[in-house]
């Protein structure tokens, strides 16, 4: 099972003076369970690819196949999936509307037509699965810190059950303890539930540590698709279109330049401590 | 007196149920007091929540002291009549471009805040073409700000900032949004208006390596200042940030962990070439020995 996307183009705004083509002939399998990290500088078509995902955005030209169907097909069941396919927008926090936490996170569950305890149920191991505390959830969403309503709003999401989570940029404008919280949490849940986890970001720091696979998009068009190893020794590419490679990276390359004898293709503080350590002995 | 400067400032927000009782009351900023000079360039850490934001609020008279005193360039924020000179002088970033941008048009967006100064209509064009410059985004000065990507509108409300000519510029977490081309593009920016123009700086940032250009840098917990010192002297202490749900630059990290292995690294190391520079002095004396 998986989502295939078959020469997938996007054109906005076809035939006026604003034509801007976002996606071009975009061909790629996602195989179930993947933690897959997708880069690209801003405008390089990242937001408009996942919103291709779960049928926000239908394609000008090409097919999407989730599971082996169509999504655009006509007698297609859009609403189901868009609670397979999970995507967390950034600053999510700025969709909570409901009274309480608890009832912000049973909004999804409950549209899907399921019965109240069924939707309780979800709800509560949805804000578990987040880390959130019992003695929040009865709390005005608002009161809450940036970090909490951030889960919320992710809790919000997993409490659909989907079989893929699609977060954009979830770590924006948190601070860096609360960073690697959201994401350990993620990285601890795909382990768990075996769902499919695409992770927009920004930190190669991040994108690093955590996938298996990274995508890198670039004016529309998929760069590099790769084990993020491999990924970061195009540093010099990446660099020409507004990414970068980890730092740590960039240490390495200057310590062989030092003569050091060293790996240049380390992503990671913990490998790069143990060549360090190495080359010293 | 420096171009910012508070005074036993104390923030507090009355949070009342829906009748107007009084809930409660959360101190977000707690007996501050700040001196910043004119032309420095000040970097403030703090987690979420820690009053941060807050604090920046009183430069521009955004929020007004519940205690204590708020200069800016040796004005009250406290008297409306300085309310127009201190917005003029104190410019403000905010985290998200989509609150800021108010203009059709990318150049008309920017040429908003002089032309309300009465800045006669040539100087206005000139403003906004270098603002747009400074910022490199002259090129989508005819474009819509909606048709633009979220850092492409910071950067855009940035311009808007500049084009004010203020003598100090708050930045609150101006690059979360961006990716990494972009956020060196704006620190490059930052820097240029602060190296060049004198233009005094504050940034609020939770990108640590953005400010190891700062003169110096307060860390701020429950309101309080934290922390405070040149950027070497804040990162020499890994485990106190860590403690305050911070963090160090990459390179500083490596180089602790290298110390917690047992290397002789020195503490606060803040660049890639202090890093090699030490481990080559490593391997030279274990070379002789």
């Amino acid at each position: 099972m998986s989502i295939i996307l078959d020469h997938v183009s996007h054109v906005y705004e076809a035939g006026t003076a604003m034509e801007f083509a976002a996606l071009k002939d975009i061909n790629l399998v996602i195989p179930d369970g993947q933690f897959i990290g997708l880069i690209g500088h801003t405008g390089s078509g990242k937001s408009t690819l996942v919103q291709h995902l779960n049928g926000l955005l239908a394609p000008t030209g090409g097919n999407i196949y989730y599971n082996g169907a169509d999504i655009h097909d006509n007698d297609y069941n859009k609403k189901e999936l868009r609670s397979k396919v999970g995507l967390v927008f950034q600053y999510p926090e700025h969709q909570l509307f409901e009274i309480d936490v608890f009832s912000d996170v049973c909004f999804g569950p409950k549209n899907l037509g399921l019965d109240k305890k069924e939707v309780e149920l979800r709800s509560y191991a949805a804000l578990k699965q987040v880390g959130l505390e019992d003695e929040y959830f009865y709390q005005s969403p608002f009161d809450l810190s940036g970090g909490q309503k951030r889960r919320v709003a992710i809790a919000g999401v997993l409490a659909m059950q989907p079989e893929v989570l699609i977060l954009d940029e979830p770590t924006a404008g948190l601070d860096p303890k609360g960073r690697d919280e959201i994401l350990d949490q993620i990285a601890r849940l795909r382990e768990e539930t075996g769902m499919t986890v695409i992770l927009v970001s920004h930190s190669m720091e991040d994108v690093a540590k955590y996938v298996d696979r990274i995508i890198v998009m670039n004016k529309g068009q998929v760069m590099f698709d790769n084990e993020p190893r491999e990924v970061f020794r195009h540093y010099r590419e990446l660099e020409e279109v507004g990414l970068a490679a980890p730092q740590v990276t960039y240490i390495m390359q200057e310590l062989k330049k030092s003569g050091f004898d060293v790996d240049t293709d380390i992503i990671t503080i913990e490998e790069a401590r143990r060549a360090i350590l190495d080359a010293l002995k | 007196m420096g171009i910012v400067e508070t005074k036993n400032l104390v923030f507090e927000y009355i949070r009342r149920d829906e009748e107007g009782n009084v809930e409660g009351i959360t101190r977000a900023v707690d007996d501050v007091n700040l001196s910043v000079g004119q032309g420095d360039f000040i970097a403030i850490l703090g987690h979420n929540g820690s009053g941060k934001s807050t604090l920046a609020k009183h430069i521009n008279a955004i929020h007004y002291p519940t205690e204590g005193t708020v200069w800016v360039d040796g004005k009250d924020t406290c008297e409306d009549a300085n309310l127009w000179d201190i917005r003029q002088e104190a410019g403000m970033v905010f985290q998200n471009p989509d609150n800021q941008i108010i203009g059709q048009v990318v150049e008309e967006d920017v040429g908003f805040g002089p032309e309300n100064l009465g800045v006669p209509t040539q100087e206005i064009w000139q403003r906004v073409e270098e603002s747009l410059k400074a910022v490199g985004m002259y090129e989508f000065r005819k474009y819509s700000p909606n048709k633009l990507s979220g850092g492409q509108k910071q950067r855009v409300s940035i311009a808007g900032v500049i084009a004010m000519h203020p003598k100090c510029i708050v930045l609150d977490e101006p690059t979360a949004m961006l990716d990494p081309n972009g956020r060196r593009e704006v620190i490059r920016a930052v820097r240029a208006l602060n190296d060049v123009e004198e233009i005094t700086i504050i940034l609020i940032t939770h990108y640590m390596e953005e400010i190891i250009y700062a003169n110096k840098v307060f860390v701020m917990d429950k309101g309080k200042i934290a922390m405070e010192g040149s950027p070497k002297e804040i990162f020499s202490q890994v485990e106190k940030l860590k403690s305050l749900r911070l963090d160090v630059p990459q390179v500083t990290l490596l180089a602790h962990e290298l110390r917690e292995s047992g290397l002789a690294i020195p503490a606060g190391i803040l660049t890639c070439e202090e890093l090699v520079a030490s481990l080559s002095a490593i391997r030279r004396r274990r070379g002789w020995g």
